[in-house]
């Protein structure tokens, strides 16, 4: 995010939770106790209706800004605030829609002016409101949310916390309808998993941005990116459904590479376009690359992207001259360095 | 009500973090008090406040079991106290820092050990760990860290949990607690900021332990999502797609060029693809025979470090190494051969490459990997 020009750009956390009654207004309200109790001027900008007895004791102790109610709907009294000028701002619910002819139409512009003013804010969402995420929550749960924060809202925070609890210690999970006991845990685990990867891709991109940042070029292997080498010669669809199933299994990223080569014959320019197009529906990310050496080509886009497996088939038919000076597989083994490498028989 | 029940075993919960500081124990400490406070039996077998003031705020009114003192080379060590434990009965134990190594002479080596006594004996416990303790992760460890840790925990001892929660806090909150003095003393809290808690650091072990614990849910709860459900069902015409068959992973272990890496990354993917794994060793015929005894137990230690993380080992014999490695694999329905990343060395690198080379082109239905070193080019 840009910084605007006089004003000094402050912190943005926001708790993640993967269900309502996680506990993220609990840590959130907590944090501001010891934040308040170490000396920092907190203020409580906006509060969830519902709230437990250890939450209103954790509001008693802390300064509250009343949001406006305006059609109903509580607004951010951002005024207010900026009239007030905190060090520290609670924010609990990011996901709401302003009325018309409000200061900003979604709260989360609300918070993003309270940050741009030089005031930083804890905030606290769930899962099913981010929007990216929004269809996939659907299909767990089958119900439909209408105010969404967008997903770059949450990767341009400066801190993001994930509350993690098992989803027997979900509280109001008795309320929830529908399924039984074990229907209504496994759902709210397909939410966990789908909470804690979401906080690990953004911890991922933060990584990127402070390797970049600093000029680090390292590979770290917290997440696999699989890179399946294509060639017009090779039957790929084995190797594409393997590396599918890894990408999935290991929740990492699908790449698909083609060294472009001259002159391809008609039937061969037919087998790689549909090797590739096979590599698309897998949802691989196909690079066509240009280059005279294969092996040096494929070794540099790897590094590049932070490959940590490439995937390549190995034809049984090879001439004495590969044998002889080392054939692509050789010189991959010898030049991927640092990359596992896994050959698949053609 | 109260009838006999048959013994069950007891349930294992983990609090996983990525450093020390993120707040596992104080969260642990939590839900104990709130089980308390529900009136479950629950006592403290083991507990390490580090002096930190909230943690130990948060123990207060817990029923503890005191530990048991030992004597090793002149000093007093405090273990858990197992049996004491045992004796009280809880219906649930707190046991902190499950990677803990027991003093010499305590019984069982490890905490992890105790802690699998305690839930044959019925007891629920709930216990803490970091993801830089995971032995699979090892050497992923090393190379983000430099740190080689020795404490660890084998990863099926995790899998024994029936629940993993991430204990999370933001690296920028973790290195602030550390400034202030809340984790550790001064001299120790500036060590560890030049070292282990570098902020790069902790953002990539904090991704690996939200990935791990996504991971541990997922075989835990989560059913495998359905294929070929297209919505718009016009799946008449969609080609049946044939089930993979299960894999099954064979780890080829030599002695001069495998290491406790290649078995680690083969347990992960295992794992992972929830597939059987073997390892075995090939010798030629009449080779094991002729083996220095030092070369012997190099080997054998390799074996069972793999037994150690629940892989099944076998020696072969054979006239040919490629030939007989395949053939087993073969007979065993392996669908994936993991050998090591040769070394330097010309000579070696030449016969390496040829060994591969066999393999892969007899072992033609199979997939062949070759395992990298992943921290020979981050450490360049």
């Amino acid at each position: 995010m840009a910084e605007a020009p006089g004003s000094r750009r402050e912190r943005l956390k926001i708790f993640l939770g993967y269900a309502s009654g996680v506990g993220k207004s609990f840590r959130m309200l907590d944090e501001a106790r010891r934040r308040h109790e170490r000396g920092q001027d907190v203020v409580v900008g906006a509060m969830q209706p519902q709230r437990s007895p250890e939450l209103e004791e954790l509001l008693s102790g802390l300064e509250v800004i009343p949001p406006n109610i305006v059609d109903g709907v509580p607004v951010v009294d951002v005024d207010a605030i900026l009239r007030r000028r905190p060090r520290v701002c609670v924010i609990d619910g990011l996901a709401y829609n302003n009325p018309p002819a409000s200061r900003h139409p979604y709260r989360w512009q609300d918070v993003q002016e309270l940050v741009d003013s030089g005031i930083s804010v804890i905030a606290s969402v769930n899962l099913q409101y981010i929007e990216e995420e929004r269809d996939k929550v659907e299909v767990i749960t089958g119900k439909h949310v209408t105010q969404t924060i967008p997903k770059a809202f949450l990767y341009g925070a400066d801190e993001i916390v994930v509350v993690d609890v098992s989803p027997d210690s979900v509280a109001g999970r008795a309320a929830e309808t529908g399924g039984s006991e074990e229907k209504v845990a496994q759902r709210l685990s397909s939410l966990r998993e789908l909470a804690l990867l979401l906080t690990a891709d953004i911890v991922d991109r933060q990584l990127e941005t402070y390797l970049e940042a600093r000029g680090m070029d390292q590979l770290w292997g917290a997440h696999e990116r699989f890179l399946v080498c294509v060639t017009p010669r090779t039957n790929a669809s084995q190797m594409i459904a393997a590396a599918k199933r890894s990408a999935e299994r290991f929740h990492g990223d699908l790449y698909a590479a083609y060294v472009e080569q001259p002159e391809l014959s008609p039937r061969d320019r037919e087998a790689l376009d549909a090797n590739l197009a096979a590599a698309r529906e897998a949802g691989a990310k196909i690079e066509m690359l240009g280059g005279e050496d294969f092996v040096a080509t494929i070794v540099e886009y790897a590094r590049s992207q932070r490959i940590t497996q490439i995937l390549i088939g190995h034809s049984l038919r090879h001439s004495w001259w590969d044998r002889l000076r080392g054939g692509p597989i050789d010189r991959l083994i010898c030049a991927a360095e640092g990359m596992d490498l896994r050959v698949f028989p053609h | 009500m109260p009838e006999p029940t048959p013994k069950r075993r007891g349930r294992l919960k983990v609090y996983l973090g990525y450093a020390a500081g993120v707040g596992k124990t104080y969260q642990m400490l939590a839900d104990a008090q709130e089980l308390a406070h529900t009136g479950v039996d629950i006592v403290v077998g083991y507990f390490e406040s580090h002096g930190r003031s909230d943690t130990i705020l948060k123990s207060q009114g817990l029923e503890v079991i005191p530990r048991r003192q030992m004597e090793y080379r002149g000093a007093i060590f405090e273990e858990m106290d197992v049996d004491a434990i045992l004796r009280r009965e809880p219906r649930v134990c707190l046991v902190d820092e499950l990677a803990h190594t027991n003093v010499p002479g305590s019984g069982r080596e490890k905490r992890w050990e105790d802690v699998l006594a305690l839930l044959e004996h019925g007891i629920d416990v709930l216990t803490t760990v970091n993801i830089q303790h995971v032995e699979s992760l090892n050497d992923q460890v090393w190379h983000l860290t430099g740190i080689r840790v020795r404490e660890t925990v084998p990863d099926w001892v995790i899998k024994e949990a029936a629940e993993v929660v991430m204990v999370d806090a933001t690296p920028q909150a973790l290195i602030n607690r550390l400034l202030r003095g809340a984790v550790y003393a001064p001299e120790k809290a500036r060590r560890a900021l030049e070292n282990f808690f570098k902020e790069s650091t902790l953002v990539a072990l904090r991704e690996m332990a939200l990935r791990e614990t996504a991971h541990e849910v997922e075989v835990r709860h989560v059913t495998p999502p359905i294929f070929d459900e297209s919505p718009d069902g016009d799946h008449a015409g969609a080609p049946e797609r044939p089930a993979a068959p299960p894999a099954r992973i064979l780890v080829y272990l030599a002695a001069d060029s495998s290491t406790p890496l290649l078995i680690r990354r083969a347990r992960r993917v295992a794992d992972y693809l929830e597939a059987e794994c073997y390892a075995v060793v090939v010798y030629r015929e009449g080779e094991l025979a002729r083996l220095p005894a030092d070369r012997r137990a190099e080997t054998e230690r390799l074996l069972n470090f793999a037994r150690n993380l629940h892989i099944e080992t076998r020696t072969l014999e054979g006239a040919d190494v490629a030939n007989t490695l395949v053939d087993f694999a073969r007979l065993q329905h392996i669908t994936r051969i993991f050998v090591a990343r040769p070394r330097y060395g010309r000579w070696r690198w030449f016969l390496a490459r040829n060994l591969i080379h066999r393999i892969v082109r007899k072992a033609s239905d199979m997939e062949v990997v070759v395992v990298a070193d992943r921290g020979a080019a981050a450490s360049r």
